[in-house]
């Protein structure tokens, strides 16, 4: 059963980890941070507030730095996105706030928004007050939120200020999803995932874990609460359906984040090759690179142009050592039991191999990164409207064609950032307490 | 060649720079560096009866992180003996010939008194004498410094007195301190001075510490009002300076003082008649190092300008300050935005909007011109908009259009030009430079003052609406 306290107790204490996955971006100190802060323009109905998902009020946060208003400042955060500790570590801000900054057309740096985000929050959580909301008075009113990651828990904060029960079930032993498992340690620590978390629990969310709920069950909650909040994120990996994928050293970037994030791992072998080059793929690589591996490929079937990964993380990835091998494909992955040497084939511009161009290059570890399935194979068939697997929602309400159900996150846009799930979970719960009351008035 | 050389009241001065009375001139040592500096005088810390000091002394005012912007002291005068003082003045007359040194004198209001230290400042070798008649804490509660230049009669007494005495020329520097400067000017004036001095620091207290509720600065848990100077003070010096050389029965040569850090300040207070300046505040801030852009950048304007002395430039801004009854009331000027400057900070549209006249509006990108949209409901607009992270893969297009300027064109205000006060705020609310032009508006009509309308019987001086732009 529920047992909110202390996440942050139970992150592993891995410390190779910490010494090889310093923090990308340090912390501001308080001069840094109050410069920057006066550097802000106050721009009105400002162009950063409109671009993060959770129209977090950036201006008036970064004022309240500026004039030493530091529980003000971290609630202003938090009232519009509730994980927004973990926001300012994950976020890629050069598209989102800090890319619309003014400052940009003034020929200038834009304003640091994310580290004077994270150092709102850190001295929130070092002068050790409590989540600046409580929870609203009960309503009697319970929602079953299936998956523990940022669109779950972002639901289940609006749920809770509105005095809903909200029960959370997730797979893992720990909440927090992707954002606990799958952010490189260098951004988001998993650690820091967890302290951010506790002071959500601090609003009474229940969490059930290592529970995987299946079809029979998705009915039992659905028949005991209100509404259902679906969280699911996506599924496993894709397989690249080629010789040699069940050989020892193959795994997928998601296994390989977590392990070493939670300290399963804490060293890699001289060889690694990662097949795709999405921003996941980019964090396995740096991982990988990090871990000790003298040698880091990245496997891509186009070009830099064609990757999904943001331009500033394939930067950064060229800096941590990772080789980019382009119009490239993997043919077989070979060896005697275990990873020996991958055959690669190079492309031509319609992806067709060149003949007598392919090569081998010998590798220990094979990680594939090539996205993600979807995971909603168990929701009955025409109960809840999917496209290709893909749960349709109304993006205003999280409403999905089944009222009682609402939805959010990676498994409605098949995947997109921390702070997209945030804000879907956010409009859910606004959703959710909405269609409640609506329920309520009808009755 | 231009030159700064010049004089004041008869005082040949190599540049017009000249350190004010206050810590940065405390000993010799301090003004002997001082003129190797660039320096072209100094005003001697206050020279009187030794007083004894409480620390701390300053406090200060930061203004968005810069630092110092206003600074408050309740130092005293010199707490060295007279004869110390007076013993270095003469060194560094001996050392630095050409240099000018002014003593800056207070003691008691007592004729014979002041008769005395005359005497001995002069014999020590100082080119001009300074009347302290400003410090307006401490020395004031013992009846001298401000508690003399709050009283036109004292003021105009001691200066009797030190005329009876004086072979050099005499200084009053007066206190701002006052309901109208002029006043103390014009007893100072007719009692002989030479030349004055504005203006001395303004009574202030800088700020209260919100953890102990102590005021600053702290003296063992207490505070006292103390004079306020630096940047802050810089427009209220230009007024007073103004003030004083704009009225006949006052206008003496003027030592200006307040804020002035920089060439510009001091062109500025040139402009509005001084002869030569006195800095403080910018030197406890940066040091004495500060004079060589003084001059240097003083030298470049009026070289640009064609100015071969201070004497070309010397209050020629002083017509041009007047009485708003005398300004052109169908003057009339309208904001531009140029587009391309433009960022989209939106401070113009909230200025005008709760700070103006609504005449700036975020309509551009709509079908018609909307002036009813409040700033409110342009937020909420904002707020309702659901955004996500741009993904190159999954959002083809990007973000979506921009228009023809970098800044998108929903983000640049429109300014209703019918509307448009010309007030300038929206201009000095842009943080980029030239983005917001003031721009004259040619509507036909003649000049015209308001005292012009009330001769020609066209208005009442008790028509108060009338002349009003907003109506």
């Amino acid at each position: 059963m529920s047992e909110p306290t202390n996440f942050f107790e139970q992150a592993p204490d891995a410390p190779e980890i910490a010494a090889r996955f310093p923090d990308l971006h340090p912390p501001f100190n308080k001069t840094v941070a109050l410069t920057e802060a006066n550097r802000c323009l106050y721009c009105f109905d400002a162009p950063c507030t409109a671009a993060c998902p959770t129209h977090i009020d950036v201006p008036r946060f970064i004022k309240k730095i500026a004039s030493g208003n530091m529980d003000g400042s971290a609630k202003t955060i938090l009232d519009a996105n509730i994980l927004g500790a973990s926001c300012a570590r994950a976020c890629p801000v050069a598209v989102l706030c800090e890319g619309a900054c003014v400052m940009h057309r003034y020929n200038r740096q834009p304003i640091a928004i994310a580290r004077l985000q994270r150092f709102a929050m850190d001295s929130l959580y070092e002068s050790g007050a409590l989540l600046p909301f409580s929870s609203g008075a009960d309503t009697g009113k319970s929602v079953a939120l299936i998956g523990g990651g940022p669109a779950s828990l972002a639901c289940a904060a609006e749920l809770r200020r509105r005095g809903i029960r909200a029960e959370i079930f997730d797979a893992q032993p720990l909440p927090g999803g992707l954002n606990t498992y799958g952010i490189a340690e260098y951004k988001l620590p998993l650690a820091e995932s967890l302290r951010e978390i506790d002071m959500l629990a601090q609003l009474g969310v229940q969490f059930h874990f290592d529970v995987t709920v299946d079809a029979k069950m998705l009915g039992e909650l659905e028949a005991s609460h209100d509404a259902v909040f679906l969280g699911l994120g996506l599924g496993a990996i894709h397989k690249l359906g080629i010789v040699g994928e069940s050989l020892a050293g193959v795994t997928n970037a998601l296994d390989y984040i977590a392990d070493y994030k939670s300290g399963k791992i804490t060293s890699a072998p001289a060889h690694v090759a990662v097949i795709g080059a999405g921003n996941t793929a980019i964090d396995a690589a740096n991982a990988a690179a990090r871990l000790g591996a003298s040698e880091v490929h990245i496997v891509y079937r186009r070009g830099p142009e064609q990757m999904s990964a943001f331009a500033y993380e394939y930067e950064n990835s060229k800096l941590e050592g990772v080789r980019f091998l382009w119009h490239t494909q993997p043919v077989s992955i070979n060896g005697n039991g275990i990873v020996e040497s991958l055959r690669l084939a190079k492309l031509d511009d319609s992806l067709l191999p060149k003949p007598e161009e392919d090569f081998d290059i010998p590798v220990d570890l094979v990680i594939l990164a090539i996205g993600q399935s979807t995971h909603t194979e168990f929701l009955a068939d025409d109960n809840i409207k999917l496209d290709h697997g893909r749960i349709l929602i109304d993006r205003a309400t999280g409403q999905t064609s089944n009222p009682k159900y609402f939805s959010g996150g990676d498994c409605t846009n098949s995947g997109r950032e921390v702070v997209d799930a945030v804000a879907d979970g956010k409009r859910a719960g606004v959703g959710i307490a909405a269609w409640l009351e609506e329920q309520h008035a009808n009755a | 060649m231009p030159t700064l050389e010049t004089t004041f009241a008869g005082i040949p001065c190599l540049n017009p720079f000249w350190l004010a009375s206050a810590p940065p001139t405390n000993c010799g040592e301090q003004v002997m560096r001082a003129f190797d500096a660039g320096w072209g005088g100094a005003v001697w810390k206050t020279i009187g009866e030794p007083i004894t000091n409480v620390s701390s002394r300053y406090s200060s005012i930061d203004w968005n992180g810069q630092r110092m912007m206003g600074l408050n002291n309740i130092e005293l005068i010199s707490d060295r003996p007279i004869e110390v003082n007076l013993r270095e003045i003469s060194e560094v007359k001996r050392r630095y010939p050409k240099h000018v040194v002014i003593a800056s004198l207070m003691v008691e209001s007592k004729r014979d008194a002041w008769h005395e230290i005359v005497q001995r400042a002069e014999d020590a070798g100082a080119d001009g004498l300074e009347l302290n008649f400003g410090c307006p804490h401490g020395m004031s509660e013992r009846g001298m410094g401000s508690a003399v230049g709050q009283v036109p009669e004292y003021c105009g007494q001691i200066t009797e007195w030190v005329k009876e005495k004086a072979g050099t020329p005499v200084i009053i520097k007066l206190t701002p301190n006052v309901t109208d400067i002029r006043m103390p000017a014009r007893a100072a004036k007719q009692a002989g001075a030479d030349a004055l001095s504005a203006i001395n620091t303004l009574n202030s207290i800088t700020g209260i510490d919100l953890d102990t509720l102590e005021p600053r600065p702290n003296v063992d848990g207490r505070s006292s009002h103390g004079g306020y100077c630096g940047p802050a003070v810089k427009p209220i010096a230009l007024n007073m300076v103004q003030q004083v050389m704009s009225d006949e029965q006052a206008a003496l040569p003027m030592s200006a003082i307040g804020g002035i850090g920089s060439w510009q300040d001091a062109a500025e207070f040139m402009l509005l008649g001084a002869g030569t300046v006195q800095v403080c505040t910018a030197v406890m801030h940066y040091g004495y190092r500060i004079v060589e852009d003084m001059a240097d950048g003083l030298l470049a304007w009026m070289r640009q300008k064609g100015y071969e002395s201070p004497d070309d430039f010397r209050g020629l801004s002083l017509p041009r300050v007047t009485d708003w009854k005398h300004l052109n009331l169908n003057y009339k000027i309208v904001a531009r935005i140029h587009e391309d400057k433009c960022i989209g900070c939106g401070l113009c549209y909230i200025a005008c909007w709760d700070g103006a006249h609504q005449c700036i509006h975020v309509d551009r990108t709509l079908p018609a011109p909307d002036t009813s949209r409040t700033p409110d409901i342009v937020a909420a607009e904002s707020a309702r908009r659901i955004s996500t992270t741009p993904i190159p893969k999954l959002d083809l297009n990007g973000v979506g259009e921009t228009g023809p300027y970098p800044t998108p064109l929903a983000r640049i205000p429109r300014v209703d030009e019918h509307e448009c006060v010309g007030c300038n705020l929206c201009s000095l609310v842009c943080p980029v430079p030239d983005c917001i032009t003031m721009e004259r508006v040619d509507n036909g009509q003649s000049p015209e003052t308001w005292e012009e309308r009330v001769n020609a019987g066209v208005a009442t001086e008790s028509m108060a609406d009338a002349g009003n732009p907003n109506l």
